[in-house]
Protein backbone atom coordinates (compact mmCIF):
# COMPACT_ATOMS: atom_id res chain seq x y z
CA UNK A 1 0.00 0.00 0.00
CA UNK A 2 2.63 2.24 0.69
CA UNK A 3 4.61 1.77 -1.95
CA UNK A 4 1.79 2.26 -4.19
CA UNK A 5 1.54 5.54 -3.08
CA UNK A 6 5.28 6.50 -3.42
CA UNK A 7 4.90 5.46 -6.88
CA UNK A 8 1.67 7.76 -7.46
CA UNK A 9 3.90 10.53 -7.52
CA UNK A 10 1.23 12.57 -9.69
CA UNK A 11 -1.22 12.30 -6.41
CA UNK A 12 1.04 13.28 -3.78
CA UNK A 13 2.01 16.10 -5.79
CA UNK A 14 -1.57 17.24 -5.95
CA UNK A 15 -2.13 16.70 -2.31
CA UNK A 16 1.22 18.47 -1.22
CA UNK A 17 -0.31 21.70 -3.39
CA UNK A 18 -3.66 20.87 -1.94
CA UNK A 19 -2.36 21.23 2.07
CA UNK A 20 -0.20 24.32 1.01
CA UNK A 21 -3.61 25.96 0.23
CA UNK A 22 -5.98 24.56 3.02
CA UNK A 23 -3.22 25.97 5.60
CA UNK A 24 -2.79 29.43 4.24
CA UNK A 25 -6.08 30.52 5.89
CA UNK A 26 -4.39 29.61 9.40
CA UNK A 27 -1.00 31.51 8.66
CA UNK A 28 -1.82 33.78 11.76
CA UNK A 29 -2.34 30.94 13.93
CA UNK A 30 0.63 28.94 12.90
CA UNK A 31 3.84 30.96 14.05
CA UNK A 32 7.46 28.84 13.85
CA UNK A 33 8.39 27.94 17.50
CA UNK A 34 4.16 29.32 18.40
CA UNK A 35 1.94 26.63 20.85
CA UNK A 36 1.08 24.41 17.79
CA UNK A 37 4.24 23.87 16.20
CA UNK A 38 4.59 20.76 18.55
CA UNK A 39 1.81 19.15 17.51
CA UNK A 40 2.63 20.02 14.06
CA UNK A 41 6.10 18.30 14.59
CA UNK A 42 4.51 15.12 15.62
CA UNK A 43 1.96 14.67 13.10
CA UNK A 44 4.28 15.56 10.77
CA UNK A 45 6.44 12.71 11.77
CA UNK A 46 3.79 10.20 12.03
CA UNK A 47 2.68 11.05 8.57
CA UNK A 48 5.46 11.97 6.57
CA UNK A 49 7.85 9.67 8.22
CA UNK A 50 5.96 7.18 7.44
CA UNK A 51 5.27 8.21 4.24
CA UNK A 52 8.85 8.93 2.99
CA UNK A 53 11.33 8.21 6.07
CA UNK A 54 11.07 11.65 6.21
CA UNK A 55 14.23 13.30 8.35
CA UNK A 56 12.34 16.40 9.40
CA UNK A 57 14.90 18.99 8.16
CA UNK A 58 12.13 21.63 8.64
CA UNK A 59 12.13 22.75 5.12
CA UNK A 60 10.57 20.50 2.80
CA UNK A 61 11.35 20.23 -1.14
CA UNK A 62 9.68 16.68 -1.84
CA UNK A 63 8.18 19.14 -4.85
CA UNK A 64 11.83 19.69 -6.28
CA UNK A 65 12.96 15.93 -5.58
CA UNK A 66 9.98 13.55 -7.55
CA UNK A 67 8.09 13.46 -4.10
CA UNK A 68 11.21 11.33 -2.64
CA UNK A 69 12.38 12.63 0.32
CA UNK A 70 16.39 13.28 -0.51
CA UNK A 71 17.52 14.08 3.24
CA UNK A 72 17.30 9.87 3.38
CA UNK A 73 20.05 9.76 0.97
CA UNK A 74 23.25 9.23 3.01
CA UNK A 75 25.41 12.25 1.39
CA UNK A 76 21.85 14.58 2.11
CA UNK A 77 21.95 15.39 -1.40
CA UNK A 78 19.57 18.05 -2.68
CA UNK A 79 20.24 18.95 -6.33
CA UNK A 80 20.84 15.43 -8.14
CA UNK A 81 22.57 12.35 -7.39
CA UNK A 82 26.37 11.81 -7.05
CA UNK A 83 28.52 9.65 -9.23
CA UNK A 84 28.73 6.40 -7.41
CA UNK A 85 25.20 5.14 -7.85
CA UNK A 86 25.84 1.85 -9.00
CA UNK A 87 25.16 0.49 -12.54
CA UNK A 88 21.75 -1.51 -10.80
CA UNK A 89 20.68 1.55 -9.76
CA UNK A 90 21.21 1.04 -6.01
CA UNK A 91 22.96 3.38 -3.69
CA UNK A 92 27.16 3.35 -3.48
CA UNK A 93 26.88 3.69 0.49
CA UNK A 94 23.63 1.70 1.36
CA UNK A 95 24.11 -1.04 -1.65
CA UNK A 96 21.20 -3.07 -0.87
CA UNK A 97 19.11 0.28 -1.16
CA UNK A 98 17.69 1.94 -4.00
CA UNK A 99 19.40 5.48 -5.01
CA UNK A 100 17.19 8.00 -4.05
CA UNK A 101 17.68 9.77 -7.04
CA UNK A 102 17.10 7.04 -9.70
CA UNK A 103 13.71 6.76 -7.80
CA UNK A 104 13.37 10.36 -7.41
CA UNK A 105 13.74 11.25 -10.90
CA UNK A 106 11.60 8.73 -12.79
CA UNK A 107 9.07 9.91 -10.51
CA UNK A 108 9.37 13.37 -11.48
CA UNK A 109 8.69 12.36 -15.53
CA UNK A 110 5.04 11.61 -13.88
CA UNK A 111 4.47 15.03 -11.99
CA UNK A 112 2.77 17.37 -14.35
CA UNK A 113 2.33 19.84 -11.91
CA UNK A 114 6.51 20.13 -10.47
CA UNK A 115 7.62 17.78 -12.38
CA UNK A 116 10.59 20.56 -13.94
CA UNK A 117 11.44 21.56 -10.45
CA UNK A 118 14.08 18.93 -10.20
CA UNK A 119 16.09 20.87 -12.69
CA UNK A 120 16.44 24.09 -10.77
CA UNK A 121 18.89 24.62 -8.03
CA UNK A 122 18.01 24.38 -4.52
CA UNK A 123 20.08 26.28 -1.92
CA UNK A 124 22.54 24.81 0.83
CA UNK A 125 20.45 23.11 3.80
CA UNK A 126 19.23 25.56 6.51
CA UNK A 127 20.53 23.21 9.87
CA UNK A 128 18.76 25.41 12.22
CA UNK A 129 15.05 24.21 11.07
CA UNK A 130 15.46 20.88 12.00
CA UNK A 131 13.32 19.26 13.69
CA UNK A 132 10.40 22.20 12.97
CA UNK A 133 7.87 21.89 11.50
CA UNK A 134 8.25 22.30 7.52
CA UNK A 135 4.30 23.27 6.96
CA UNK A 136 4.52 25.82 9.35
CA UNK A 137 7.68 27.25 8.14
CA UNK A 138 6.19 27.30 4.37
CA UNK A 139 3.52 29.73 5.68
CA UNK A 140 6.41 32.00 6.89
CA UNK A 141 8.46 32.24 3.61
CA UNK A 142 11.04 34.38 5.42
CA UNK A 143 11.95 31.64 7.90
CA UNK A 144 13.23 29.79 4.25
CA UNK A 145 15.09 32.42 2.94
CA UNK A 146 18.65 31.43 2.13
CA UNK A 147 21.59 33.40 3.23
CA UNK A 148 22.29 36.72 2.23
CA UNK A 149 25.22 35.83 -0.63
CA UNK A 150 22.94 33.23 -2.20
CA UNK A 151 20.42 35.93 -3.24
CA UNK A 152 20.52 37.11 -6.78
CA UNK B 1 38.89 35.25 -18.25
CA UNK B 2 37.99 33.44 -14.63
CA UNK B 3 41.85 33.47 -12.91
CA UNK B 4 43.95 33.51 -15.87
CA UNK B 5 45.45 29.71 -15.32
CA UNK B 6 47.35 28.06 -17.26
CA UNK B 7 44.36 25.48 -17.79
CA UNK B 8 41.84 28.43 -18.79
CA UNK B 9 44.28 29.58 -21.44
CA UNK B 10 44.82 26.52 -23.03
CA UNK B 11 40.94 25.75 -23.19
CA UNK B 12 39.88 29.52 -24.21
CA UNK B 13 42.54 29.06 -26.91
CA UNK B 14 40.50 25.90 -28.04
CA UNK B 15 43.50 24.00 -27.71
CA UNK B 16 42.70 20.02 -26.55
CA UNK B 17 43.67 19.88 -23.02
CA UNK B 18 45.21 17.57 -20.91
CA UNK B 19 44.79 17.52 -16.72
CA UNK B 20 46.20 14.05 -14.90
CA UNK B 21 45.81 13.17 -11.24
CA UNK B 22 48.30 13.57 -8.79
CA UNK B 23 48.11 11.34 -6.17
CA UNK B 24 48.93 12.73 -2.83
CA UNK B 25 51.51 10.42 -0.92
CA UNK B 26 50.78 8.86 2.46
CA UNK B 27 54.15 11.79 3.73
CA UNK B 28 55.28 14.41 5.42
CA UNK B 29 58.06 14.94 3.05
CA UNK B 30 57.64 17.77 0.33
CA UNK B 31 59.98 16.00 -1.97
CA UNK B 32 57.17 13.27 -2.38
CA UNK B 33 55.04 15.36 -4.33
CA UNK B 34 57.87 16.87 -6.38
CA UNK B 35 58.78 13.25 -7.45
CA UNK B 36 55.55 12.58 -8.97
CA UNK B 37 55.05 16.43 -10.40
CA UNK B 38 57.95 16.07 -12.35
CA UNK B 39 56.80 12.94 -13.55
CA UNK B 40 53.45 14.11 -15.13
CA UNK B 41 53.70 18.16 -15.06
CA UNK B 42 56.16 18.78 -17.80
CA UNK B 43 52.76 16.49 -20.18
CA UNK B 44 49.54 18.28 -18.76
CA UNK B 45 48.00 21.97 -18.59
CA UNK B 46 47.19 21.48 -14.93
CA UNK B 47 47.63 18.75 -12.16
CA UNK B 48 44.52 18.00 -9.83
CA UNK B 49 45.69 17.25 -6.25
CA UNK B 50 42.78 15.28 -4.68
CA UNK B 51 41.06 15.47 -1.52
CA UNK B 52 40.93 11.95 0.06
CA UNK B 53 39.80 10.32 -2.64
CA UNK B 54 38.01 7.04 -1.72
CA UNK B 55 37.77 8.61 1.64
CA UNK B 56 41.33 7.65 2.08
CA UNK B 57 43.30 9.81 4.43
CA UNK B 58 46.44 11.74 2.41
CA UNK B 59 48.49 14.45 2.29
CA UNK B 60 45.54 17.43 2.23
CA UNK B 61 45.00 18.88 -1.10
CA UNK B 62 45.64 22.38 0.04
CA UNK B 63 49.00 20.98 1.38
CA UNK B 64 49.45 19.61 -1.91
CA UNK B 65 48.51 22.78 -4.01
CA UNK B 66 50.67 24.73 -1.26
CA UNK B 67 53.39 23.04 -2.32
CA UNK B 68 53.13 22.93 -6.10
CA UNK B 69 52.42 26.60 -6.77
CA UNK B 70 55.80 27.27 -4.24
CA UNK B 71 57.26 25.83 -7.80
CA UNK B 72 55.36 27.25 -9.85
CA UNK B 73 52.73 24.78 -11.26
CA UNK B 74 49.68 25.40 -11.94
CA UNK B 75 47.11 22.81 -9.80
CA UNK B 76 43.37 22.15 -9.58
CA UNK B 77 42.42 21.91 -5.77
CA UNK B 78 39.66 19.67 -5.44
CA UNK B 79 37.64 20.32 -2.18
CA UNK B 80 34.65 17.80 -1.58
CA UNK B 81 32.08 18.26 0.94
CA UNK B 82 32.54 14.93 3.21
CA UNK B 83 35.11 16.45 5.64
CA UNK B 84 34.61 20.04 5.99
CA UNK B 85 31.01 22.30 6.76
CA UNK B 86 30.64 25.59 4.70
CA UNK B 87 32.72 27.40 7.09
CA UNK B 88 36.14 25.36 7.04
CA UNK B 89 35.70 25.65 3.28
CA UNK B 90 35.39 29.09 2.05
CA UNK B 91 38.18 29.62 4.46
CA UNK B 92 40.44 27.24 2.43
CA UNK B 93 39.24 28.68 -0.59
CA UNK B 94 40.89 32.19 0.04
CA UNK B 95 43.64 30.55 1.55
CA UNK B 96 44.56 28.24 -1.35
CA UNK B 97 43.57 31.76 -3.71
CA UNK B 98 46.25 33.33 -1.80
CA UNK B 99 48.88 30.80 -1.88
CA UNK B 100 48.50 31.00 -5.92
CA UNK B 101 45.59 28.28 -6.93
CA UNK B 102 43.85 29.80 -9.55
CA UNK B 103 41.81 26.15 -10.45
CA UNK B 104 39.11 24.55 -8.29
CA UNK B 105 36.87 20.99 -8.66
CA UNK B 106 34.12 21.48 -6.45
CA UNK B 107 33.15 17.48 -5.59
CA UNK B 108 30.64 15.92 -3.45
CA UNK B 109 33.30 13.36 -2.80
CA UNK B 110 32.55 9.32 -1.66
CA UNK B 111 30.92 8.02 0.96
CA UNK B 112 32.97 7.73 4.26
CA UNK B 113 32.12 3.83 3.85
CA UNK B 114 34.45 3.59 0.79
CA UNK B 115 37.88 4.20 3.04
CA UNK B 116 39.59 2.72 5.97
CA UNK B 117 38.06 4.54 8.82
CA UNK B 118 34.34 4.25 7.89
CA UNK B 119 33.33 4.99 11.49
CA UNK B 120 34.16 8.94 10.68
CA UNK B 121 31.43 11.41 10.99
CA UNK B 122 30.67 12.57 7.20
CA UNK B 123 29.74 15.91 6.77
CA UNK B 124 27.92 16.73 3.30
CA UNK B 125 27.13 20.61 4.94
CA UNK B 126 27.01 21.46 0.97
CA UNK B 127 26.79 19.57 -2.14
CA UNK B 128 28.73 19.69 -4.93
CA UNK B 129 25.89 22.65 -6.66
CA UNK B 130 26.06 24.35 -3.60
CA UNK B 131 29.55 24.17 -3.31
CA UNK B 132 29.74 25.73 -6.98
CA UNK B 133 28.02 28.52 -6.04
CA UNK B 134 29.33 28.63 -3.14
CA UNK B 135 33.07 29.58 -4.77
CA UNK B 136 30.96 31.64 -7.33
CA UNK B 137 29.63 34.13 -4.62
CA UNK B 138 33.07 34.18 -3.09
CA UNK B 139 34.58 35.16 -6.84
CA UNK B 140 31.85 36.97 -8.44
CA UNK B 141 29.96 39.17 -5.71
CA UNK B 142 32.81 39.43 -3.52
CA UNK B 143 31.43 37.88 -0.20
CA UNK B 144 30.91 34.97 1.70
CA UNK B 145 27.59 33.09 1.56
CA UNK B 146 26.51 34.79 4.62
CA UNK B 147 26.51 37.73 2.58
CA UNK B 148 29.89 39.31 4.80
CA UNK B 149 31.98 41.07 1.80
CA UNK B 150 35.72 40.22 1.20
CA UNK B 151 38.21 42.72 0.87
CA UNK B 152 39.77 41.03 -2.05
CA UNK B 153 37.58 38.40 -4.23
CA UNK B 154 39.65 35.05 -5.10
CA UNK B 155 40.00 34.38 -8.87
CA UNK B 156 38.90 31.22 -9.58
CA UNK B 157 38.57 28.63 -12.76
CA UNK B 158 35.81 26.38 -11.23
CA UNK B 159 35.08 22.91 -12.02
CA UNK B 160 32.89 20.49 -11.43
CA UNK B 161 32.61 16.67 -11.65
CA UNK B 162 30.28 14.61 -14.09
CA UNK B 163 29.70 10.96 -14.55
CA UNK B 164 27.71 9.90 -17.72
CA UNK B 165 28.45 6.19 -16.89
CA UNK B 166 26.03 6.36 -14.01
CA UNK B 167 22.56 5.89 -13.12
CA UNK B 168 19.84 8.01 -13.77
CA UNK B 169 21.95 7.92 -17.56
CA UNK B 170 18.75 10.41 -18.95
CA UNK B 171 19.24 12.96 -15.61
CA UNK B 172 22.73 13.35 -16.24
CA UNK B 173 23.05 15.95 -19.01
CA UNK B 174 20.37 17.94 -16.99
CA UNK B 175 22.52 17.70 -14.06
CA UNK B 176 25.69 18.64 -16.10
CA UNK B 177 23.07 21.75 -16.79
CA UNK B 178 22.45 22.44 -13.78
CA UNK B 179 25.98 22.29 -12.42
CA UNK B 180 26.64 24.97 -15.28
CA UNK B 181 23.99 27.29 -13.81
CA UNK B 182 25.58 26.79 -10.40
CA UNK B 183 28.99 28.12 -11.94
CA UNK B 184 31.28 25.35 -13.47
CA UNK B 185 33.64 26.68 -15.87
CA UNK B 186 34.67 23.36 -17.16
CA UNK B 187 33.81 19.64 -15.98
CA UNK B 188 36.18 16.87 -15.59
CA UNK B 189 34.27 13.55 -15.65
CA UNK B 190 34.90 9.92 -14.06
CA UNK B 191 36.90 7.62 -16.37
CA UNK B 192 35.63 6.91 -19.77
CA UNK B 193 35.62 2.85 -20.63
CA UNK B 194 32.15 3.06 -22.25
CA UNK B 195 32.84 5.55 -25.43
CA UNK B 196 29.47 4.66 -27.07
CA UNK B 197 27.68 5.69 -23.44
CA UNK B 198 30.20 9.10 -23.54
CA UNK B 199 28.78 9.55 -27.30
CA UNK B 200 24.97 9.41 -26.30
CA UNK B 201 25.76 11.60 -23.60
CA UNK B 202 27.64 14.34 -25.03
CA UNK B 203 24.57 14.41 -28.07
CA UNK B 204 22.58 15.36 -25.38
CA UNK B 205 24.58 17.52 -24.12
CA UNK B 206 25.29 19.09 -27.44
CA UNK B 207 21.51 19.17 -28.39
CA UNK B 208 21.19 21.39 -24.59
CA UNK B 209 23.81 23.84 -25.92
CA UNK B 210 25.19 23.23 -22.45
CA UNK B 211 28.77 22.20 -24.41
CA UNK B 212 29.13 26.04 -25.46
CA UNK B 213 28.94 27.16 -21.68
CA UNK B 214 31.33 24.51 -20.37
CA UNK B 215 34.89 22.91 -21.47
CA UNK B 216 34.48 19.22 -21.11
CA UNK B 217 36.98 17.03 -20.35
CA UNK B 218 36.97 13.37 -20.31
CA UNK B 219 38.30 11.14 -17.98
CA UNK B 220 40.27 8.28 -18.74
CA UNK B 221 43.28 6.38 -17.52
CA UNK B 222 45.11 2.69 -17.77
CA UNK B 223 43.85 -0.36 -16.31
CA UNK B 224 46.85 -2.25 -14.73
CA UNK B 225 45.07 -5.89 -15.76
CA UNK B 226 41.90 -7.36 -16.10
CA UNK B 227 41.72 -8.71 -12.62
CA UNK B 228 41.81 -4.97 -11.46
CA UNK B 229 39.66 -3.90 -13.78
CA UNK B 230 37.36 -6.66 -12.14
CA UNK B 231 38.36 -4.96 -8.37
CA UNK B 232 37.54 -1.65 -9.67
CA UNK B 233 34.44 -2.47 -11.31
CA UNK B 234 33.11 -4.12 -8.11
CA UNK B 235 34.50 -1.41 -5.55
CA UNK B 236 35.98 1.57 -6.35
CA UNK B 237 32.28 3.75 -6.60
CA UNK B 238 30.51 5.33 -9.70
CA UNK B 239 33.45 3.35 -12.21
CA UNK B 240 31.57 1.42 -14.95
CA UNK B 241 33.78 -0.77 -17.30
CA UNK B 242 31.94 -3.06 -19.59
CA UNK B 243 32.79 -6.77 -19.93
CA UNK B 244 34.17 -6.61 -23.75
CA UNK B 245 36.96 -3.87 -22.02
CA UNK B 246 37.65 -6.53 -19.49
CA UNK B 247 37.76 -9.68 -22.64
CA UNK B 248 40.23 -7.33 -24.34
CA UNK B 249 42.80 -6.77 -21.24
CA UNK B 250 42.36 -10.24 -20.78
CA UNK B 251 44.01 -11.48 -24.54
CA UNK B 252 45.81 -8.36 -24.62
CA UNK B 253 47.92 -9.39 -22.34
CA UNK B 254 51.24 -6.92 -20.56
CA UNK B 255 51.02 -2.99 -22.05
CA UNK B 256 47.41 -3.82 -23.14
CA UNK B 257 45.80 -1.51 -20.39
CA UNK B 258 47.72 1.40 -21.52
CA UNK B 259 47.18 0.62 -25.06
CA UNK B 260 43.35 1.15 -24.38
CA UNK B 261 43.67 4.04 -22.82
CA UNK B 262 45.32 5.91 -25.89
CA UNK B 263 42.60 4.15 -27.94
CA UNK B 264 39.95 5.59 -25.71
CA UNK B 265 42.17 8.99 -26.24
CA UNK B 266 41.52 8.88 -29.60
CA UNK B 267 38.11 7.94 -29.71
CA UNK B 268 37.04 10.74 -27.32
CA UNK B 269 38.83 13.28 -29.26
CA UNK B 270 36.62 12.92 -31.92
CA UNK B 271 32.94 13.26 -29.84
CA UNK B 272 31.75 16.99 -30.80
CA UNK B 273 31.66 18.94 -27.51
CA UNK B 274 34.80 17.27 -25.82
CA UNK B 275 37.35 19.81 -24.72
CA UNK B 276 39.94 17.89 -23.18
CA UNK B 277 41.22 14.70 -21.22
CA UNK B 278 41.57 14.10 -18.07
CA UNK B 279 44.14 10.92 -17.07
CA UNK B 280 44.01 9.49 -13.73
CA UNK B 281 46.92 6.94 -13.52
CA UNK B 282 46.15 5.58 -10.13
CA UNK B 283 49.67 3.99 -8.91
CA UNK B 284 51.12 4.13 -12.54
CA UNK B 285 51.62 7.94 -12.96
CA UNK B 286 55.32 6.61 -15.09
CA UNK B 287 52.28 6.18 -17.90
CA UNK B 288 51.12 9.25 -18.24
CA UNK B 289 53.80 10.60 -20.25
CA UNK B 290 53.68 7.76 -22.30
CA UNK B 291 49.94 8.19 -22.95
CA UNK B 292 49.93 11.38 -23.63
CA UNK B 293 52.64 10.87 -26.38
CA UNK B 294 51.23 8.00 -27.86
CA UNK B 295 47.71 9.72 -28.45
CA UNK B 296 49.45 12.30 -30.02
CA UNK B 297 48.62 15.19 -27.84
CA UNK B 298 52.27 16.33 -27.25
CA UNK B 299 52.10 18.74 -29.97
CA UNK B 300 52.59 20.91 -27.27
CA UNK B 301 54.15 24.69 -28.25
CA UNK B 302 56.43 25.17 -24.65
CA UNK B 303 57.91 21.77 -25.44
CA UNK B 304 58.40 21.70 -28.71
CA UNK B 305 58.37 25.00 -30.81
CA UNK B 306 61.25 27.04 -29.21
CA UNK B 307 60.31 30.14 -31.03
Amino acid sequence: MLRFLQDSPHALELFYAGTGKALQPFRRMLKPGGRMERLFVRFERWTKGGMFDCRMCGQCVLHSTGMTCPMTCPKELRNGPCGGVRANGYCEVLPDKPCVWTEAWGRSRQMPLYGQEILHLLAPVNRRLKDSSAWINHLHPETLHPPAGWQP
Amino acid sequence: MRSGSRLEQVLRAGRFAVTAELNPPDSADAEAVYERAREIAPVCDALNATDASGAHVHMSSVGVCALLTRAGYDPVMQVSCRDRNRIAIQGDLLGAAAMGVKNVLCLTGDGVQAGDQPEAKPVFDLDSMTLLRTTCILRDKGMFLSGRKLDSAPRLFLGAAENPFAPPYDFRPYRLAKKVEAGADFIQTQYCYDVPRLREFMAKVCELGVHEKVFILVGVGPLRSAKSAEWMRANVPGVWIPDPIIDRLKRGGKGEGKRLCVDIIREVREIKGVAGVHIMAYKQEELVPEIVEEAGLLVRDQIYAPK
